[in-house]
């Protein structure tokens, strides 16, 4: 049973994988982890076509969890899962602090945690004291 | 009114040169209660849907608008690009397979592109965002027969009336109370667009 992968999706080519690599210190090995920073020229800003491409990337029975940071993160996330209809139902964007967030998820999904308890409990969880 | 495809290339062939015009005007609207890249990413974007529009040989309306679609999503950046890709997503979808619209085709596609920005963007009217110009616009084309000056002015006068409201979406938002007194460059990129709908109007009625 593969395990749940995440992707994280920023404005900043160099956030994205920073986070990567900073959830790497986390040593899941099977944990699959995407980072889709920037714009297809690696500008500052969002990707719908290189969130799609993470999206099939990421694609496994385990289902995928998306981190977004500001503005239109999100939307473009939401416009390359509708452009997918295949993965509707198997992928979940999560609302979290895009750091922490990934960062848990990743935690919880190295222990094959499932998408709907991984994200239930990234929501939980009080990133800001 | 009919609207034909060769009117809906002309739309946004004209829309392409309106951007390019007001490129910088636009950035600095932007820059007043954004991040200042409004104008160039409109206008590189609607660049590439203008020549493939000028190069196509598609009959079909909607397969012409959903081509702009994805150009527009591919590559206007910002929130833009998802923005403005799924209203002309939204709206070809509902003119698949016409070659010509009629007001109240062409009213639908409208009303479901209006929708599209609205879910895209978690938004509705009054925010100060593109959807003070798309709603009274929708409204104007949904009740009246259509004249081509008038919703040029109805954008216009939409368009203006931004720029007493208090942003409540996106990045200028986080302006606050200082977001008053600044034109939303997305409504005026949009009027923009509805500019250029007006003068593809008038070519079809010349």
């Amino acid at each position: 049973m593969s395990k749940t992968a995440v992707i994280i999706v920023s404005h900043s080519e160099k956030i994205a994988e920073g986070i990567n690599d900073l959830v790497s210190q986390t040593k899941q090995p099977d944990v699959h982890v995407f980072a889709a920073g920037g714009t297809e020229d690696g500008e500052i800003g969002t990707s719908a076509d290189k969130i799609q491409h993470a999206l099939q990337q990421a694609d496994n029975e385990a289902g995928t969890l998306v981190f977004y940071d500001i503005g239109s993160a999100l939307m473009n996330a939401e416009l390359a899962l509708d452009m997918l209809p295949d993965l509707e139902g198997n992928v979940e964007i999560v609302n979290a602090p895009v750091v922490e967030g990934t960062y848990v998820a990743v935690v919880e999904a190295g222990m094959g945690k499932s998408l709907e308890d991984i994200a239930a409990s990234v929501r939980r969880q009080q990133f800001v004291e | 009114m009919e609207l034909t495809t060769n009117v809906m290339k002309y739309w946004l062939v004209t829309a392409d040169e309106k951007m390019q015009t007001h490129k910088e005007y636009l950035s600095e609207l932007d820059q007043a209660i954004g991040d200042g890249d409004h104008g160039h990413n409109m206008a590189r974007g609607f660049q590439v849907a203008a020549e493939n529009a000028k190069e196509s040989t598609e009959e079909d309306i909607g397969a012409l608008m959903k081509a702009a679609a994805m150009t527009l999503i591919s590559k206007v950046g910002g929130a833009s690009g998802p923005l403005y890709g799924t209203a002309f997503l939204k709206a070809s979808d509902k003119w698949k397979g016409k070659t010509s619209l009629s007001k109240d085709e062409f009213a639908e596609g409208l009303e479901a592109a209006v929708e599209g920005i609205k879910t895209r963007g978690k938004a509705e009217a009054g925010s100060k965002t593109m959807l003070d110009v798309w709603t009274p616009v929708l409204d104007y084309v949904q009740h009246h027969d259509i004249a081509a000056p008038d919703v040029s002015a109805k954008a216009k006068e939409s368009m203006e009336q931004t720029e007493s409201m208090k942003a409540e979406k996106g990045r200028a938002s986080y302006y606050g109370e200082e977001s008053i007194s600044h034109i939303d460059p997305g409504a005026y990129s949009s009027y923009l667009l509805f500019e250029a709908l007006a003068e593809a109007l008038d070519k079809e009625e010349a």
